[in-house]
This record gives structure tokens, sequence and C-alpha cells, in this order.
């Protein structure tokens, strides 16, 4: 009794669905949403929206990897990974969506596409609010790795406190990343390993992507003033306080490899802003470029 | 309409990607509950990405409006996050009858997670064969949920369900 009109019938709950979209039209349908007394929307807002960036930029970079990978296995540990961060943007995109419509983006009267989909296609590179970590091309393998260590040691050390959000939202995508980041960083703190005792050239490699990396280390630790905010009202992280445990861990990757850390300048700020400002590098609208020109091309696309 | 009937029918649609493991054995279908004409049905999501949640709500849906329920509204449940330590028995059975290893318990870390630099270490056995001669391939697989295994006994690759 359920015949199919449409070879989408089958895998869509609606006939007609917006035609990027990812179907299951809300992560947190049935969740409960509702803002924890003594917390302020719009900051919520925004704060889910710089840790929702860093997941989909990041994503979005390791997904290019796809088909790519030195082999079959990586190629296939890098997918997941990326889809892992895919997941948790959803999640953290959709709850602020949920916190404060005023930060999704206006679209066409009548548009189908969902408020997730509005944040990650539709919001121009100002409105990101991602640390700039995540947007420089992969470079090659040994680049990917050192990032991949940098930004899931910090990422780890975030949720692991995130866990204890008084936002019972926010506390649930924490718990749940958690669990996922471990085998991110402990892939990639093994990779890290294997490449620096390898080869020279290996090594070689994976220096030089570390010193790439290493730039745009200190700015995972400065406080945004929505960081301070989220801090005080107990719903998130001030990132300076994870300093210290992100040095610990990445200076045991780095011992073991014999590796010193880079000594290297970091990337300053533009006009005072950094990434969590909406300030961005140079590959960030070449990659919103890409990722986001099917979806604005079609804003009423469905199928 | 019965609310029994609807908890069988629920109880009984499978795991798009493990098709051996209904939503039940699974662990992912988390309650089954009825509101005059509307059931609600409320899942959870085994990874944060996981892909197979659309397919779930559209399986749970169809299937239960075979049986008549025309208002089924499926929810997610985020809290508590899922763990493999609520694969059923029989889940864990279908799995090894279709050559996946099933996963251990669940690491579970009060303080910080540790770092792990060294393959990690799993007492598991080869679902073919039976022999503990076996390698680390990836700690990522087919789906986010599994490793994947060689045997060393057998020289078959076999996958294995990560504990989380």
């Amino acid at each position: 009794m359920s015949d199919h009109d449409s070879v989408y019938d089958g895998l869509l709950g609606d006939s007609e669905g917006w035609a990027f979209g990812t179907s299951f039209e809300d992560p947190l349908a049935g969740v409960d949403t509702t803002i924890p007394a003594g917390v302020d929307a719009g900051a919520l807002a925004t704060y889910c929206l710089m840790l929702g960036d860093d997941a989909l930029i990041y994503s979005h970079r390791l997904s290019q990897w796809t088909s790519n990978a030195p082999d079959l296995e990586e190629d296939i540990a890098l997918a997941n990974i990326a889809l892992d961060l895919l997941g948790q943007a959803r999640l953290l995109l959709a709850r602020a969506a949920a916190a404060d419509s005023a930060v999704v983006p206006p679209l066409p009267e009548g548009s189908p596409v969902p408020p997730e989909d509005a944040l990650a296609f539709f919001r121009d590179e100002a409105g990101f609010r991602n640390v700039r970590l995540v947007e420089p091309d992969n470079g090659d393998f040994a680049v990917t790795i050192a990032r991949l260590l940098v930004f899931s040691t910090y990422r780890l050390a975030l949720l692991q406190r995130l866990r204890a959000s008084n936002d019972p939202v926010l506390a649930a995508i924490a718990t749940k990343g958690v669990k996922e980041v471990t085998y991110h960083r402990d892939y990639a703190g093994r990779w890290f390993l294997t490449l620096a005792r390898g080869t020279e050239e290996s090594r070689r490699r994976l220096l030089a992507g570390l010193a790439l990396v290493w730039p745009l280390y200190d700015e995972l630790f400065r406080t945004h003033p929505v960081e301070t905010a989220a801090d005080n009202q107990g719903f998130g992280v001030d990132p300076s306080g994870l300093a210290d445990e992100v040095g610990v861990v990445l200076e045991q990757v780095l011992t073991t490899s014999g590796v010193e850390r880079p000594d290297v300048a970091p990337t300053g700020a533009v006009n005072g802003q950094m990434g969590r400002g909406g300030r961005h590098t140079e590959a960030m609208g070449r990659l919103l470029a890409e990722m986001q020109v099917v979806a604005r091309a079609h804003p009423m696309g469905l199928w | 309409m019965s609310l029994d009937l609807a908890r069988r029918v629920a109880a009984e649609v499978t795991d798009p990607e493990m098709p051996m493991l209904t939503l039940a054995d699974l662990g992912v279908l988390r309650d089954v509950t009825q509101d005059g004409e509307t059931l609600t049905v409320t899942i959870t999501p085994t990874y944060s990405g996981c892909p197979a949640m659309a397919t779930m709500r559209d399986d749970l849906v169809h299937r239960l409006a075979d049986h008549g329920f025309d208002h089924v509204d499926v929810r997610v449940s985020l809290t508590p996050a899922w763990s493999t330590d609520w694969i059923s028995d029989e889940g864990r059975r279908a799995l090894r009858d279709h050559g996946i290893s099933a996963p251990g318990p669940a690491p579970r870390h009060d303080g910080p997670v540790p770092l792990s630099l060294l393959p990690t270490r799993r007492e598991l056995t080869c679902p073919r064969c039976g022999s503990a001669d076996v390698r680390l391939t990836s700690e990522f697989g087919a789906t986010a949920c599994k490793a994947m295994y060689r045997c060393s006994g057998c020289l078959e690759p076999f996958d294995h369900v990560k504990g989380i």
C-alpha cells in the first residue's frame, strides 16, 4: 500500500523537499530548545554559530580529500571525520536558529530552505564565526595531519568542558561530540608520530605542515566578547582557559615525535577582529564559493 | 489502534546500513507513545552525522502506515547519548551471524579523555573462523560506527563495531 510515484518517495518523507537539504528536516525535531533562565538568546545563538562554523568549515575542507587521499583507509577515515563534524555542525546551527531566528539570513518568500541550511549556504563571509585555523587549503597529507591534530585537540578540550553547559541541548551535543572527536584526535596523533618517525621526507613535510598551521594556533585561545558572555552565563566555555590543557596534550605528541613547537609569529587580527569576529583568511571566500554556489543559484529548488 | 501493535511494528524496523539489526536491537528506538490518533516515536542518532536518520524516520513512518497508523511523529532524543552498550544480545548475535564483530564495553572517562598514540587494542575474535589473531587495518570503516580488521587466521577482512 506504500506504492511510490517517484523514486525519491522512498527516501524522503515529504514529496517535495528542498533540493539540497539533508531531508531529516530538523535534527532537533522534538528536542526541548527552551532558553535556560539567565541566558541571553542572541549570545547563545552566536556562540552556537562559532562552534558550528568551526565544524562546518573544517568538515568541508576535510571532505575535499574524498577520493584523493593517499590510500583507501585514509580516504575513508578523513571522510568519516568530516561526516562526524558535519553532524555536529547541523545540530549546532539548528540550535543557533532555534535560540534566535534573527541569526538566520532572510530568504525569498516561500523558500523551502530550512534554517540550518540557510545558515550554511546563505550567509556571507563576515557572518561566519569560525576560527581561521579551519580555513586554509588542505595542502599535502602531512599538513592535513598537523592541522587535524591541533584542531581535534582543541575541540576535544572544548567539548569536554561544554558537557557541563547549563543549556541541555549544548550539553547533549557536546557529550556526543566528545566520543567522536576522541577518535579524531587519536587518529591524528598516531599519524603525526608515524610521519615524524617515518622517512626523512615524511618528517620534512610534517615539520613544514606544522609550521604552516602554527600561526593560527594562538587565535584558538583568544576570547571573543560572546565567549566571555557564554562563560559568564554558564552555557559556554572561555577558550583562554583551554590553552594549558591543549598545550599539555600537544606537548605529549610533539615530545614523543621528537618535534619542537615551531617558532613562528601568530597571524594577527585585522581591524581588531579575527575569525570569531567575522574576519577571515583569503582562503575563506573561495571555500564558501565552492560550498554555496549551487544552493545560492537555486534558493527555491525543490524535487 | 493498539499501542502494543505500534511498538511491535516499530521494533521490527531494521537499520538501513546494518539491516541484520532492528532499530530496537541497535538501541536507536527509544520510545513509542500514543496520544489519541497520534503516535510519537523517539529515536536517537548513533553518531552526530549519522546519515541514516532520515531513512530510519521514513521507514518507521511507512511501516507504521502499512499497519494503519497514519499520524506518526518521529522525534529525536539526544540525551542520554547513544552507546554501543545498548545493542541487545540478540543484536550482537545477529552481527556475528553476518560476519561483523560486535562491540566490547564502551570506554568511560570520568576525568579528561586520555590521548592514545598506540593502535587501539581490543580483545576480539574473527566472526568467521573464531581466531583471536586479528589485526586492525583502520579505525574508520564503511560507516561511522565501524573499524576495519583483518583476520590473520583465515585472511578475511571484517568489520568491527567500535565501542562508544
